[in-house]
């Protein structure tokens, strides 16, 4: 792009005048000003150590047959038969089709278009989409069943290009000033489009669910999940069942990041459909080919940004035009979409602001939930801009943030006044002092400006900076009005009852440890129930970074009422009366927090009842002749209110950070003909300990008021500047800007040396895909192993 | 056919085919589902076990190749319930999250210990390099190996 010419060569200094000293707790010492300097070990620790955890596929169910999904293998397609082949004795397993199904056909979510199976006859909207099901007594009779099932499908026109879509999901519009009239009158106007890919969730543990019929006609299901509730309604709606027939349970969890959000739906209703015909229990556990296959994933956007800078160095003017890729059903869409609108101006004061979303259909597998829900995906273009101007400026990028991010006081595109608990500057300085920002970037100038042509390797350092609304958008938690509870049990046992999982994340073990505090006892005295909807209420889904601040907030407020009912009662302390008093249950119920509603239509109001804030320095090396990146250091720095537990919560900043940067460098999925290309571990990478950097996590405290603990969000904000910092300093090593995720070798390569164009992310090649042909065509002679077809998701092991 | 091997110190015989994984073997007809599948092709590591010491992935292994040979699981690590020098790091510097890939990081890290290396960050990130770790970014992991070192050098 020309650089437009400049009236503002440098900028006067920014103030920074934070109104409280933010605590800002040094990882490796005691914390401060809490309780309990030595916070309490891991929960279920010990058993994820010594092997007894149970996760789902760990858990003996006799008599249990093995399920299977038949998948379409078109990305468009009308369903025409189902056709069983009469060489196999069908009688041996058992068939289940959308005929099978008692209740509605929907996986219920937020709208109702996604089938639980295609009927025949039916639409067929994504490769992988299942149409039927098989179970069997045993994996080899299973895998010998799908051999001998084929889907006769009459092929449609398939799109796969969001920007051509003509189905729109959902838009929004934010809009505040007059953005186009501040526009027209910047000094500096920087342009720029990005496009980030799908990315997979990758948690270790695949997809499982055991579904076991009950003799009252019920059935309950165990399995790995983040939303013990989502699964409870679709199970209702799907199989006609009353609440107390459909039972969820959470088995272990090996990991989620959003993507245990609404797949286990899916799967929960195919286990469940195929027990009830059998009558007995069903293991439905995907291998990991089956999960990359048919799974949800980040969604790709395309983001077009226009920033606008006065001749007095303000950002005056933000337009904004965010395209997300839902895939063929809604799913979350919506939700990740406004998300991504919310947070696309980044954390940045600007009083004329449009920003349009609209997310599209394509006939690839449907995307969901993944930790930032929609904000790494602008954040990242938000954070580009803002170095491309700094660059255009001859302005640091450091000083430039420190002038522009919010401050108390300040306001966002949707009106909100951010009266408190604004970190951003604290973690800007926070983030910059740790990693000698300044310096470093000096040196990396001068390294730069003195490389010789015959170089191999540059070094660089990139800044970024972010926000993350905690908790549900907009008043979607007052339409959630979640519940927690805390009882007394008859024997006198203090027990926590929520629907939060423990998914790695810390839920089992802050959850015991706040409530121990408010209750005046040890730790090991509060027990926590079991994930199971008989017996828990509907605390909300366990994502968006709520639990922490939103049940965590509703359990301390109960743990208060009980303290003071069990102390009037007895007339003594909690902990030297509480075994005297029970039964007792005390249910909490959220309240809305204070500050203005948000409006649904108008997208005006408190998006957000606090942000977190987070900024990251990166440090990288460059390969000039390969393209290839090392993340040699990262520096992540995050404002998450009151820290409940350090350890756990550095955990948190760490494990996002290096999704981040994974994200950022090697993470990308390709597709051909609508389905993911590389579509197992061997080809889909997540970095690895020798990729990794040394993390840096710094937390810093500016807590938020309406909960008790003044704790906010903290599990995805991390997710959120990652990528924006290594790219920034890709750039600052090498001199060129990579507008697309994830900056590969390739798509370094083709900036640097005008090599071959890289397709851009996220979008499917359009040719077919190249078939394997069967085995019985194979020469004679050749090799008879039998093998998997990559078109041919989830045959058991 | 029948193999017969020791795993964790008790001499074991299966009935099996012999391209029957020792994945398989361990967490179906031992029971022993301390060991974990995460890919079924060795990419991940969360199956690692340690056979005569040396760290392999049981979705790879046919049982047959376990015949005569020394098992070791996570099962083998806690002494009459108490944690290991290695599993009490891990649950002290938060080096276990989800837990999926915990079983084979402690096998990797074990075997580590047991090589006398010294235990340097890059040492350390070598050893553990074929196991993946989506929870925990690897930098508490790596700091409880070299507490776990530490400690075991002490005492």
């Amino acid at each position: 792009m020309e650089r437009p010419s400049l009236t503002v060569r440098s900028l006067p200094p920014g103030v920074i005048a934070p109104d409280t000293q933010p605590l800002v707790i040094p990882t490796d010492a005691p914390a401060a000003g809490r309780a309990s300097p030595a916070p309490p070990l891991r929960r279920e620790g010990p058993a994820k150590l010594n092997g007894s955890a149970m996760y789902t596929d760990d858990l003996v169910v006799p008599g249990a047959w093995f399920g299977a999904t038949i998948r379409s293998t078109q990305p468009h397609a009308r369903l025409i038969g189902i056709d069983l082949d009469d060489a196999f004795d069908w009688s041996r397993v058992v068939v289940g089709t959308a005929d099978d199904i008692p209740g509605e056909n929907i996986v219920s979510l937020i709208d109702d278009d996604q089938p639980v199976l295609v009927p025949v006859g039916g639409e067929i909207r994504h490769q992988a989409e299942p149409c039927a099901l098989i179970a069997a007594p045993d994996r080899a009779t299973l895998a010998e069943a799908r051999r001998h099932v084929a889907l006769r499908c009459e092929r449609l026109p398939a799109v796969f290009d969001p920007l051509k879509s003509e189905t729109e999901f959902v838009h929004y519009t934010v809009e505040r000033g007059n953005p186009a009239a501040a526009m027209a009158g910047a000094q500096l106007v920087i342009e720029g489009t990005y496009r980030v890919g799908h990315q997979e969730q990758l948690y270790i543990e695949n997809q499982a669910m055991i579904a076991v019929p009950r003799e009252d006609g019920g059935v309950t299901v165990h399995g790995s999940l983040q939303c013990p509730y989502y699964i409870h309604k679709a199970m209702k709606r799907a199989l006609a069942m009353g609440d107390e027939l459909a039972v969820v349970v959470q088995a272990e969890t090996g990991g989620g990041f959003g993507g245990k959000e609404e797949y286990p739906s899916v799967i929960a209703l195919h286990a469940a459909l195929l027990a009830l015909k059998l009558k007995k229990p069903v293991r439905m556990i995907y291998d990991r080919h089956e999960d990359i296959s048919a799974t949800t994933k980040r969604h790709p956007a395309v983001v077009r940004y226009r920033s606008g800078v006065s001749g007095t160095g303000e950002l005056i003017a933000q337009e904004i035009e965010v395209i997300m890729d839902g895939g063929a059903y809604c799913t979350l869409t919506p939700v990740v979409l406004s998300r991504g609108v919310l947070h696309a101006g980044g954390p940045y004061r600007c009083e004329n602001v449009r920003i349009t979303g609209r997310a599209m259909a394509t006939n690839t597998p449907p995307n969901g939930a993944f930790r930032g829900f929609g904000a790494p995906q602008t954040e990242f273009a938000a954070e580009m801009q803002i170095n491309r101007i700094a660059e255009a400026l001859e302005a640091s990028p450091l000083d430039l943030r420190r002038r522009w991010v919010y401050r108390e006081g300040d306001v966002t595109p949707t009106g909100q006044v951010l009266n408190e608990s604004v970190g951003g500057i604290e973690v800007l300085e926070a983030a910059a002092a740790e990693s000698a920002f300044d310096r470093t970037h000096a040196q990396t100038r001068s390294m730069r400006e003195g490389r010789t042509d015959g170089a191999r390797t540059a070094t660089g350092i990139g800044l970024a900076l972010a926000w993350h609304g905690a908790g549900f958008t907009g008043s979607g938690e007052v339409r959630l009005a979640s519940v927690a509870s805390l009882e007394l049990t008859e024997d006198g046992r203090i027990r926590i009852l929520t629907a939060s999982t423990e998914m790695g994340q810390g839920t089992k073990t802050i959850f015991p440890q706040i409530v121990a505090g408010a209750l005046g006892v040890d730790y090991d005295e509060v027990e926590i129930a079991p994930q199971d909807t008989s017996i828990v209420p509907d605390s909300g889904p366990t994502v968006a970074s709520r639990t922490a601040m939103v049940v965590g907030g509703l359990l301390i407020r109960a743990a208060e009422r009980m303290r003071a009912a069990v102390e009037t009662q007895s007339g003594r302390s909690f902990a030297d009366s509480y075994g005297e008093v029970g039964p007792m249950r005390i249910d909490e119920q959220f309240v809305p927090y204070p500050g203005e509603p948000f409006d649904d239509e108008r997208y005006t109001g408190d998006a957000y009842p606090a942000f977190g804030w987070a900024a990251a320095v990166a440090k990288v090396e460059v390969d000039l002749d390969t393209g290839e990146v090392a993340v040699r250091d990262c520096v992540s720095a995050n404002d998450i209110g009151r820290v409940i537990h350090p350890i756990l919560a550095e955990g948190q900043v760490e494990g996002g950070t290096l999704q981040a940067i994974g994200y950022a460098t090697i993470e990308e999925m390709k597709l051909i003909d609508g389905r993911y290309l590389n579509d197992r571990l061997a080809t889909y990478m997540i970095p690895t300990s020798l990729d990794a950097p040394r993390l840096k996590s710094i937390l810093v405290e500016k807590p938020f008021s309406g909960v008790p603990h003044g704790a906010k969000g903290i599990g995805e904000l991390p997710m959120d500047v990652g990528a924006p910092a290594v790219v920034a300093a890709i750039h600052d090593a090498t001199g060129v800007w990579i507008h697309d995720l994830p900056a590969t070798p390739e798509r370094i390569l083709m900036a640097l040396t005008g090599g071959p164009a890289v397709p851009a992310p996220g979008v499917s090649m359009e040719e077919p895909a190249p078939r394997t042909p069967p085995i019985e065509d194979l020469p004679a002679g050749g090799d008879k192993m039998p093998f998997r077809a990559p078109t041919d998701p989830g045959e058991p092991r | 056919m029948s193999f017969a091997f020791t795993v964790n110190g008790e001499p074991v015989e299966v009935e099996a085919t012999g391209t029957r994984r020792l994945l398989d073997v361990l967490r179906e007809d031992l029971g022993l589902t301390g060991t974990k599948e995460g890919c079924g092709e060795g990419e991940c590591g969360a199956c690692s076990i340690l056979i005569d010491g040396a760290v392999v992935d049981a979705c790879l292994v046919p049982v047959s190749q376990a015949r005569g040979a020394s098992v070791r699981t996570v099962e083998g690590m806690a002494d009459d319930g108490r944690l290991d020098i290695l599993q009490q790091a891990f649950l002290e510097t938060g080096g276990a999250q989800c837990g999926i890939c915990t079983p084979g990081m402690l096998m990797a890290g074990d075997a580590f210990l047991a090589s006398g290396a010294e235990p340097s960050e890059v040492n350390i990130r070598e050893a553990i390099a074929g196991n993946l770790c989506r929870c925990t970014g690897y930098t508490k992991i790596i700091d409880a190996i070299a507490l776990a070192a530490q400690r075991s050098a002490a005492s």
